[in-house]
Formats: C-alpha cells, sequence, structure tokens
C-alpha cells in the first residue's frame, strides 16, 4: 500500500534503468517523420559535447553528465568500481565538503541522484531554471577536482555492501540474475554485476577509485544534457564558462573483448524455500545498436512488441488467456547498448501450476515463430504502437535526457534517435523474420528456472 | 531474472517509470503560477473537474477518484477493491477482455485502476486524436463492466501468484506486520490486496456490488491536464460520469486506534539482512500542526542526503543503503513510520541509532539553521512535482479530496514558510514518542530482544 511505500532512494537506481529506457523508447513520438526531441548540439572546444533540449511546461532544468565509463570498463578483480566511483562523487572537492554539494542542491530546492550501467555512468539534477548555474558550476567542479579520503570512502564502502544485500543477496530472483548474466556471456564483462561481487567490493580501496576517475572523467569523455526552460544560447555562454575551462586529457579507447562462439545452450537453476512462484527465462545473446546488421535492431524491437507487448501480444494472449497456463508472458529486447543485447521471453505459472509443460509451450510458441515467422499485419500493429506511442515521451522532462544520455554513451547518435519513428516504421515482416533467425538459436541461448525448494 | 510483468501487477515497465519520476522535482511559488492555473470545470450535467489546459503536446491526462476504498471490503472478502481495480478494464460493454485491451493497445490509450485503503482511483492517458474513443472506454469500464469468467479467473490466478510471491518478500513481510501490529482490529491492518483464501471467496457477483455501491457521482473527484477546452471537457464528463448512480451507498469507517506501543517483533527469515519497520501515532491531513510536522519530518528522515537517520545511520557509520521516516496521514487514522535495512550483526546498533535520533528531535526539534534548510528545500522543490501530465492531474484529485482549495498551488509555499522554530519545536514533541515505536524486523537479526510474537493474520 502506498502509506508504507519506500520513499524513492538516493543514488544508483541503475536496476531500473535499461527496462526504463526501453520504457521510454516504446513511448516514442507521433507519426513517422516527426521530430522527436528536436535537439540543439554543440562541442566546445575541450571535446565536452552538449544537448539542449528545449521544454517550456514548466519553469524547471533538468541537468546530467553522463561519462562514457562504466562497469564493463573496469579491470579484472575491482568489480564495482565503476559504481562505487558513482557514490564518491558525492564526497567532496577541493573547494566543497564532502555532502556539500547535496546541501546545495538541497537548498535551492533541487533534487538529484546518479546511476550506473555497464556502459556509462550518470549525474543529474533537476532544479528551478534559474538556478541552473550553480549546478554547472558544482558539477564541473568534481569533474576535475575530486577529493577522496578515507574517512569517507571506507564507510560508504559498506554503504554499497549494504546496497549489494537489499538489491542482490536478499532477492532470490536477483541471485539467479546474476548467475543468469554469467553463463550468458562467457567472456565478455557484461557477464560481471554492476554492482561488483561483494568480495570484490570489500577491497577496493581509495587510490583504486581515484585512479579509475583519473583515468575516465574528463570533458572530452563526457556529455552535458540540460532540458527544459532553458534558452540554448545561455546554456552555450554557461557551458564555456564553467565547463569549458576544464583541459581536455588523453582518456583510453574502449577495449572490450569479444564473445567466442558460443556452441551450447546453458541452463541454471535456483532452488530456495523462498521462492513461491516460479519463474522461467530463456535469453538469446542479440546484437546491440552498434553491432547489429541492416535494421535488425529496430525490426527486432518490433518483434518484441509483436510477442510481448502487452495483453493482447502473443505470448499474454495465447499462454495466459487462451491456454490459461500461464500467470504471466512476456519478451524483452534493448539494443542501447555499447556491446551486446539479448532478447529475452518469460513465463510463470498460474499458481499451483507446473513449470515443464509451461516451459514446452513457451517453446512451442518459439518453434512457430522461427518457422512461420510473424504476419504483415501483426508487424503494422506493432509499428503504430511503438510509433504512436512516441508522443508520451515528450510529456515527462526527464524521458529526454535519459534517451539521449543512453544513445551518445553506446554509439548512437541524436540523429538516430530523431530517426528511429522512420527506422520503426520502415521494417518489414521479412526483416522481422531474417532478424530472429540469427537471434533465435538454441546455442545462444540460457534458460534460467526460478524454483521453490524440491518437496520430493 | 525480470520480473513477471502479470497484468494484475501493472506494467512494471510503467511502474519503474514512474518510480523513476519520483526522483524529479523542481521550484518557486512564484515561477510557477505561471506554468499552472487551475480552472474549475462544471459539466451542463453538474459534474465538476479541476483543469490544467496545456496545449503544448497532443495528450490529456485524466484521474480520478471516488471516496471509499480497501477498508471497506466486507470481512472474509478482503481485496475486493483490489481485485475490481485488476479486472474492471478486462471487458465491458459489448467489448470482451481481449476486445477491450486490443483498442486501448492499438489506440496507445493507457487505462489503469487502482485501490487504496481510503479511495478507489482510476487513470487515463491518451493522444488527443483519440480522446473520444479513450473517454468512451472509461464510461464503459465505470457502468458496464463484464466480468466475465475466463478474465476474472485469470485476475484471481494473478493476484494469488503475487500474494505468494510478496509472503517471502522481507520488506512486504515487515510493513504489513506493522499494520497489524499497530491497527489491530480496524481494517486499515488487513492487507489491500487481501489474502489467498479472500481472494479465492470473491465472485463476480461481489465485483458487481462493488461497482453499483462504491461508483457514485457524491465521491466522485476528477483531475484533467492537457490538451483540452473546458467546454470539450465539461460534455466529456456528462458523457463519460453522467450515467453513474448520483450517490453511492452510504459508509462510515471507525476512527482507528494505533495500539501496541513498544512492542518488537521478529520473523526469523534465513536471510543476510534483515529489514526493519517501525511506527506509532502519527498526525492527520487536516491538523493544524501537520505542516510543521512535515517539515520536522523532513529534517528527521523525510527525504535528501541531509536527513539526520541519513546522517547517523548511512553518511556517518556505512550501516545501510537506506534509512528514512515519513508520515502517512489516513482518512480515519494516522502514523509515522519508518525503515531500514542493514546486515543481521549490526540491526541492533542501527535500530538504537533511530530510537536516539526520534528522541533527540522530540526533545529538542530541530536547530533554526535546519529549519531554514528544510522550508527552504521543501518550498524550492514544490514546482518539481510538475514535470508531467499525469502527476498534475493527480494532484488536482488529491487538492479536492482533502479539501485543499482550487488555490493550493499559489498558497502552498506560504503554509510550510509559516512554520516558526517554536512551531517546530512544539510539534516535534507532541509527534516523536521514543518509547511507544512499535518495531517489527524480518531476518536473522542480532542484538534485539522481541517482545512479543508476531500477530495473527498471516504475512
Amino acid at each position: 500500500m502506498a502509506v508504507f511505500r519506500r520513499p524513492a532512494r538516493l543514488a544508483a537506481p541503475f536496476f531500473g534503468l535499461l527496462a526504463l529506457f526501453l520504457a521510454a523508447l516504446a513511448g516514442l513520438p507521433g507519426s513517422a517523420g516527426a521530430k522527436v526531441f528536436d535537439p540543439v548540439s554543440f562541442t566546445l572546444d575541450n571535446g565536452l559535447q552538449v544537448v539542449v533540449v528545449v521544454n517550456r511546461r514548466a519553469p524547471i532544468v533538468h541537468h546530467s553528465v553522463w561519462y562514457r565509463v562504466g562497469a564493463a570498463d573496469e579491470q579484472a578483480g575491482e568489480s564495482g568500481l565503476a559504481h562505487f566511483l558513482e557514490h564518491l562523487m558525492f564526497k567532496g572537492t577541493e573547494s566543497l565538503a564532502p555532502g556539500e554539494f547535496s546541501d546545495i542542491i538541497a537548498a535551492n530546492g533541487g533534487r538529484e541522484n546518479a546511476f550506473t550501467s555497464w556502459d556509462y555512468t550518470a549525474y543529474y539534477q533537476t532544479v528551478a531554471a534559474d538556478r541552473l548555474e550553480i549546478m554547472m558550476k558544482n558539477e564541473a567542479d568534481r569533474m576535475t577536482n575530486l577529493m577522496l579520503t578515507d574517512d569517507v570512502v571506507l564507510p560508504e564502502r559498506e554503504v554499497v555492501r549494504e546496497e549489494r544485500r537489499s538489491r542482490i543477496d536478499n532477492e532470490p530472483g536477483s541471485q539467479l540474475g546474476e548467475i543468469s548474466r554469467a553463463v550468458q556471456f562467457l567472456n565478455h564483462p557484461y557477464r560481471i554485476p554492476i554492482i561488483g561481487w561483494d568480495h570484490e567490493i570489500e577491497q577496493l580501496s581509495t587510490e583504486a577509485a581515484v585512479a579509475f576517475y583519473d583515468k575516465w572523467y574528463a570533458p572530452n569523455n563526457a556529455i552535458l544534457i540540460v532540458a527544459g526552460d532553458v534558452d540554448p544560447a545561455e546554456v552555450r555562454a554557461l557551458a564555456e564558462t564553467y565547463y569549458g575551462v576544464i583541459p581536455a586529457k588523453d582518456v583510453p579507447e574502449r577495449e572490450r573483448v569479444v564473445e567466442p562462439p558460443q556452441n551450447a545452450p546453458r541452463q541454471v537453476k535456483l532452488e530456495s524455500p523462498r521462492v513461491r512462484q516460479p519463474q522461467v527465462q530463456v535469453s538469446y545473446l542479440a546484437p546491440s545498436y552498434r553491432q547489429a546488421e541492416n535494421n535488425d535492431a529496430y525490426a527486432l524491437q518490433v518483434l518484441s512488441e509483436v510477442i510481448g507487448g502487452g495483453a493482447t501480444a502473443r505470448l499474454y494472449s495465447r499462454l495466459v488467456v487462451e491456454q490459461g497456463i500461464a500467470g504471466s508472458a512476456g519478451a524483452g529486447y534493448n539494443p542501447t547498448n555499447y556491446d551486446y543485447s539479448t532478447f529475452t521471453f518469460y513465463v510463470a505459472p498460474r499458481p499451483g501450476g507446473e513449470v515443464a509443460p509451461l516451459e514446452e509451450a513457451l517453446r512451442a510458441q518459439i518453434a512457430e515463430l522461427l518457422a512461420n515467422g510473424v504476419s504483415e499485419e501483426e508487424v503494422t500493429a506493432a509499428k503504430k504502437r511503438l510509433v504512436a506511442g512516441a508522443v508520451f515521451a515528450r510529456d515527462n522532462l526527464a524521458t529526454a535526457p535519459r534517451v539521449i544520455g543512453a544513445a551518445l554513451t553506446t554509439g548512437g547518435s541524436l540523429e538516430d534517435i530523431e530517426a528511429w519513428p522512420e527506422r520503426i516504421d520502415e521494417v518489414t515482416a521479412a526483416d522481422v523474420n531474417r532478424a530472429m533467425k540469427g537471434v533465435l538459436r538454441d546455442e545462444q541461448s540460457v534458460t534460467s528456472y526460478l524454483l521453490p525448494e524440491p518437496t520430493s | 531474472m525480470r520480473s513477471p510483468s502479470s497484468r494484475v501487477l501493472g506494467n512494471p515497465v510503467m511502474a519503474l517509470l514512474v518510480a523513476a519520476t519520483i526522483a524529479f522535482s523542481i521550484v518557486f511559488s512564484a515561477v510557477q503560477a505561471r506554468a499552472v492555473e487551475v480552472q474549475r470545470v462544471v459539466s451542463p450535467g453538474g459534474i465538476e473537474a479541476w483543469l490544467v489546459e496545456d496545449h503544448t503536446n497532443p495528450i490529456i491526462a485524466l484521474e480520478l477518484s471516488f471516496l471509499g476504498g480497501a477498508a471497506l471490503d466486507p470481512q472474509g472478502k478482503v481485496g475486493l477493491a483490489e481485485m475490481v481495480s485488476s479486472s474492471i478494464d478486462e471487458g465491458a460493454g459489448p467489448l470482451d477482455s481481449q476486445a477491450f485491451q486490443g483498442e486501448l493497445d492499438n489506440l496507445s490509450i493507457t487505462l489503469r485502476f487502482n485501490a487504496g485503503l481510503d479511495s478507489f482511483s482510476g487513470s487515463l492517458e491518451t493522444l488527443t486524436e483519440n480522446r473520444e474513443r479513450a473517454f468512451e472506454l472509461l464510461r464503459l469500464a465505470l457502468t458496464e463492466p463484464r466480468f466475465d469468467e475466463e478474465p476474472v479467473e485469470r485476475i484471481r490466478s494473478q493476484i494469488i501468484a503475487r500474494l505468494s510471491r510478496e509472503s517471502e518478500d522481507p520488506n512486504t513481510i515487515a510493513s504489513r506486520t506493522l499494520r497489524r501490529l499497530m491497527f489491530g482490529e480496524h481494517p486499515y491492518a488487513r492487507p489491500v490486496n487481501g489474502t489467498e483464501a479472500s481472494i479465492a471467496a470473491i465472485t463476480a457477483d461481489d465485483l458487481r456490488g462493488f461497482v453499483q455501491q462504491r461508483f457514485g457521482r457524491d465521491r466522485l473527484f476528477v483531475g484533467v491536464v492537457g490538451d483540452i477546452t473546458p467546454a470539450e471537457l465539461g460534455k466529456a464528463l456528462d458523457e463519460t460520469f453522467g450515467t453513474l448512480p448520483e450517490k453511492a451507498a452510504p459508509f462510515t469507517v471507525a476512527e482507528a486506534q494505533v495500539g501496541n506501543p513498544g512492542a518488537v517483533v521478529v520473523i526469523d527469515k534465513p536471510i543476510p539482512q534483515s529489514v526493519v519497520a517501525l511506527g506509532h501515532q502519527g498526525i492527520k491531513r487536516k491538523d493544524p500542526d501537520y505542516y510543521a510536522a512535515y517539515v520536522v519530518n523532513y529534517v528527521l528522515g523525510g527525504g535528501g542526503f541531509s536527513s539526520r537517520l541519513v546522517e547517523e545511520v548511512r553518511e556517518k557509520r556505512g550501516l545501510a543503503y537506506s534509512v528514512y521516516a515519513y508520515l502517512a496521514p489516513l482518512d480515519h487514522g494516522a502514523i509515522i513510520a519508518g525503515g531500514t535495512a542493514t546486515q543481521n550483526a549490526r540491526v541492533g546498533e542501527s535500530l538504537e541509532l533511530i530510537r536516539q535520533e526520534w528522541a533527540r528531535m522530540a526533545a529538542e526539534g530541530p536547530t533554526a539553521e535546519e529549519l531554514d534548510d528544510a522550508k527552504r528545500y521543501l518550498t524550492g522543490s514544490f514546482p518539481l512535482r510538475f514535470n508531467s501530465s499525469d502527476n498534475i492531474a493527480g494532484m488536482l484529485v488529491g487538492m479536492q479530496m482533502e479539501d485543499l482549495g482550487i488555490d493550493y498551488f499559489d498558497k502552498r509555499n506560504s503554509y510550510i514558510e509559516a512554520v516558526t522554530l517554536d512551531d517546530a519545536r512544539r510539534v516535534a514533541k507532541r509527534i516523536y514518542r521514543p518509547d511507544a515505536l512499535s518495531v517489527v524486523v524480518v531476518g536473522a537479526p542480532e542484538g534485539i530482544t522481541a517482545t512479543q510474537d508476531a500477530p495473527s493474520g498471516g504475512s
């Protein structure tokens, strides 16, 4: 009940982010060909890319800085360092005491948070439009002047370990998710959890955090996004004043290892007395926007909508409504990653129902999909829903920065975002049927079972 | 593994989006006045709605609420309001479930209902071009829901699945147990979602009876934001709500007495981190001291990195990721509650710190500087709530239900500004009672002694 709602917590809601971005994209703008966010963009002399989205609905502004670095850029043995540094960015600079920037934000009626993914780390504030300068001054300060000591770093490491216990160690479903990723990726660092393995988090040092910061945090490795009731020329002047003076530095190229051929399907199973409702997930290695050939990344989004996009999509209408064997069923695909993505199906039986027949029914749906493909009618309806929903993406001030930041840190461009409705609209049933054949292959799949403790 | 997306739970992706928007916000009363003008619209048929007209995007958001919620669920059929909220959009009038949901999907219309303890609410969001059909689908759901066997059984199974899942979730166990501990025999103690037995007992006739008894125009409150004129809205109000009964069935809810002060309950679970929920008697929304309490509670544990609880428990000692306190004013009772989650070995220490801060606030109140900072944040951030159409529509409904006045957006910050240091100290002493805290711990805590068993009623 809402009365017992926990307040939105500070720092690092990274688990929701991918789904959030999916929602944002699934909710993209009006008719094909319409502008999505209509951003203005320029680059400062030091290499900082700046994006401005004017939105005058309310006299407020959303200010965020995105760094092109995330958990997948950590060195072996230092898992969780990108996220740990995100927490430590609130611990002061040469001129500000630990927590002082947060106090300044609060005193100006602003709200703030930050989050970390495998590919990016972002910090944001929402505040009255006339307080933008204060946010810029202090965000720019911690881009280059972060000051860390063991006094503030060591207690925060315990906070992160408590965060891990809350999100993962107390939740069997999250524990399984961690293992599932670790076997989905045989070689690529996406196999390692963003928050890190506990035995490595507890060894992370102040020196390691500072080294990571020095290596990756620089204007030429960042994107500044300002959305709201602002004038792009004024944003430019402020950005030059505060961010423009920070020198560029040599930032290494991202070196990400490549997956070997995946030659065998994998299964993982977690059985616990704390699991009361079983669930099965089948995930397949899939291309990201950056990797995809042809228009496969768009075709796979249409596929996801056809089979998993709501109460009348294939999986729900067939397995939940018609056959009545599933309590829930769906699919998901998010191509906004620097490297690989996954295409995922999930089902849960109705209470008391068995997992085996439901898994069989899901696999029959996948087999039928591969044998017969999707129809032109299904594709047309799915595209209409995807494209029509896009108008709603403009309603919430925070959506544009989230979509733009995630795209620009994973190899996408503003042109890609603005062309999204058109590219979705161009997808044909033949595109969908071609793209799915490259993805829905047993040998690159992981099946994950979340099960109650066996009774036998 | 992804969380299951049973429809009963609402769309999980949207839920995330909503959850995420909580983190966003804004600024000043003076500035905000130019952004938001509230109009009272009364339809030719006499139905009232509050409107913020905004033609920026071709979107309309409508929120509605009927006074009277899950606290009225009959004994043995707890969860009735919740089950109505999940099945009322599963077929109506000539449309069966898949036809109804198919229209919503194909027209990109979002229609959702939600059961609270004191009210039953709904929200509609549509593109302007589909406005008429969207309002018609809302009308059908409210006045001609079918409750066909297939969707009713499907929704029933989904609610039971959720209850089953939640029965091992430490956060849910903690909050439900605390509610039972504090509210005892009062309906506020019962789970809005029901129990497996009560959900199994609800019939389609029960669902129909709820709709007939609860949905009356005298209990209806409507807020609308977006691309619609007052004249268009007036017509739509009559078309949508005009055929509802003039009056809902009368009801009363007893005033809740908060019981079991000082109790400590431990529920053993083999998990590495204990979840702590605690609370005692609170303060109602209409109490003249409410705003002072709101400001003081912000200082204690209401938000941001700067609360006393966060400073002591998280920042100084690294004992928790999350620690907080909040006011929960209900129509017929009120509590102040809080919580944290910390590794088992340090639960005793964390709880002691929370009690100390509770006591210090009761004894001393906030400092002048803390009060000033809190007021600056709470007034400065008010405009941040105006960040999306559905948020604003929800506030318009809340203002009507709480009788805050149509000029509330302009006046609200003056209520915060008016809180003096004397007020804050007096009210802190009045509302915080560390010895009265009822505490529930779920996990394998150390340093905690239970004073009694968990109250019955299942978790």
